[in-house]
């Protein structure tokens, strides 16, 4: 779908944003331009409109009202706010307990390291091979001093769906409160704020076919959850994030949430289909590969893989030149290290070493699957007929018995 | 991040891959890395009664450079004493492939591999 023939298969890393969406947010750049807090003309009232409107649109695809939703620059600040606004008011009044999961993402787990180097106490809940979290390790895990549990709904690396509704449950029962990063979930998975008794939501405008810059931290009013504001101004957004909303960016942020609502079920049958149509390319031609993560409770259109015997790396610098996929998070992918999602649920380092993450999306067609499949089994077959490890596998050598020299 | 085309070339046209007979008393072979560090070299020189290497072959486990660095190596030792080949250097190798520095230990890994590849070779002629 890209101009340069490249095969886009990074959906994770971000979506292109919907033409559709692009369109309605073009007046809002110079016809449209107002400031929104401008309260004292039309044109200001014009901007307010139509980022009211999108509000609706976002607080409707979640099932909360729009007063819940604050404005952010995107999921990483709507974490942060999250994080430290909730356990910075709450932990004066000595709830100064916070916990997360090992495979939250990155921004989650800075800033809740961040949170302990200031004194506050951090339990980091390991999770099951799946990836999922282990519901009874989080009761036993609450204490009377927790404020916070913050667990991801769908997790961005291996596309594990998290039990929330039963997380949103005990949370809710031992009076404490529920924050999920869910920039990997909303507008793709139905996602209700009462059902599954959330009380703090992060979302990403960029993972879901709208702009990248915008994202929004939805805060529960009943009952009320209070957050101490990270940035300071003029007291928009509650008073719980000033600046300036950028109007463009709200108009194609809702734009994007309705229609991410209007075509939440058919887009995801869709998706599937192309999903396990790759899955059955992949294993009809290829042994000894294996998906990470659950191999039910999960995004059908987030599939990641590991190929026993052929170094990620070299598989990516095979793949390169017609599809764009990475070999975890787009956030560490410049390290040399292996994934600590992956590492998290039990994966051994050398099968970490050989896993690709795989994104489908809205843009993807049937064509892109069969001429990605074409590209990675020929690469695989080339790079394992290379591989020495390759070699001792199909030699029947177990790896484990020898004694590798670790450097 | 980018690779050198030199990098690129002997990933994509890589010289010498595949396996020399483990069991000749000619061969030195060498396995040098870790699969959990995600780099495994193996290295195999065949040497003739003059003491010369007259086959060199490689298959690696690993990113693309340490692809193009074993594949480099060998062609570098190949015609090369054992006496010449035990003096190849890690910066040879990361010099024509214009390796990053986050790339050298790819290099320094081919180095340790031909050094190995030696000593199994010299151990197998004194058994």
């Amino acid at each position: 779908m890209t101009d340069n023939k490249i095969i886009y298969l990074d959906y994770q890393a971000t979506t292109p944003t919907d033409p559709r969406v692009v369109e309605k947010m073009i007046p809002y750049f110079y016809e449209k331009f107002g400031n929104p807090h401008s309260r004292n003309h039309a044109v200001g009232w014009q901007a307010e409109e139509a980022v009211e409107e999108s509000r609706k649109h976002i607080a409707k695809l979640i099932n909360a009202s729009s007063k819940d939703i604050i404005f952010t620059s995107g999921a990483t600040e709507a974490n942060n706010l999250a994080l430290k606004g909730v356990m910075e008011f709450y932990g004066k009044q000595g709830k100064n307990h916070l916990i997360i999961s090992s495979i939250e993402h990155k921004c989650v787990l800075s800033a809740a390291y961040n949170l302990e180097e200031k004194g506050f106490e951090l339990i980091v809940l390991p999770v099951e091979n799946n990836g999922a979290v282990n519901l009874e390790k989080l009761k036993n895990a609450i204490k009377p001093n927790t404020a916070l549990v913050s667990i991801m709904a769908v997790n961005n690396e291996i596309g594990t769906i998290q039990p929330i509704k039963e997380i949103g449950a005990i949370c809710r029962s031992n009076g404490v409160f529920f924050h999920t990063d869910a920039a990997q979930a909303v507008g793709k998975i139905p996602i209700d704020v009462e059902e599954c008794n959330i009380d703090l939501m992060s979302i990403s405008a960029h993972k879901m076919y709208g702009p990248m810059g915008i994202g929004a931290l939805y805060v529960r009013r009943k009952p009320k959850v209070r957050v101490l504001a990270q940035i300071h101004g003029g007291g928009q957004e509650r008073g719980l994030r000033s600046g300036t909303l950028p109007t463009p960016l709200c108009v194609g942020f809702g734009e994007a949430a309705r229609l991410c609502l209007l075509e939440m079920s058919e887009e995801s049958q869709r998706i599937a289909n192309l999903s396990q149509r790759f899955r059955d390319g992949i294993n009809k031609a290829l042994p000894k590969v294996y998906l990470n993560g659950d191999g039910e409770r999960r995004l059908p259109s987030n599939l990641n893989m590991s190929f026993a015997g052929v170094e990620g790396e070299s598989l990516l610098m095979g793949l390169n030149k017609y599809i764009a996929v990475s070999s975890g998070s787009a956030c560490t992918s410049a390290s040399l290290e292996s994934s600590y999602v992956l590492k998290a649920i039990g994966l051994e380092d050398e099968l970490a070493h050989t896993s690709i993450r795989f994104g489908i999306g809205r843009f993807t067609t049937s064509q892109d699957i069969d001429v990605a499949l074409e590209k990675i089994i020929a690469t695989v077959q080339r790079l394992r007929a290379m591989s020495p490890i390759w070699e001792m596998m199909e030699n029947g050598v177990d790896l484990k018995s020898i004694k590798w020299a670790e450097h | 991040m980018a690779y050198s085309n030199k990098v690129v070339d002997h990933y994509e046209s890589p010289r010498n891959v595949g396996s020399l007979d483990e069991k000749d008393k000619n061969v030195g072979t060498s396995i040098v890395g870790a699969p959990a560090c995600g780099d495994v070299m193996k290295l195999q020189i065949k040497v003739n009664k003059d003491g010369v290497i007259e086959d060199a072959k490689f298959k690696t486990f690993g990113c693309g450079t340490a692809i193009a660095s074993s594949s480099l190596v060998t062609e570098i030792l190949k015609g090369k004493t054992l006496e010449e080949a035990s003096k190849v250097k890690n910066t040879d190798i990361a010099e024509e492939l214009e390796l990053p520095p986050v790339k050298i230990h790819c290099s320094v890994l081919a180095e340790e591999a031909v050094k190995a590849a030696i000593a199994d070779y010299k151990s197998k002629k004194e058994a």
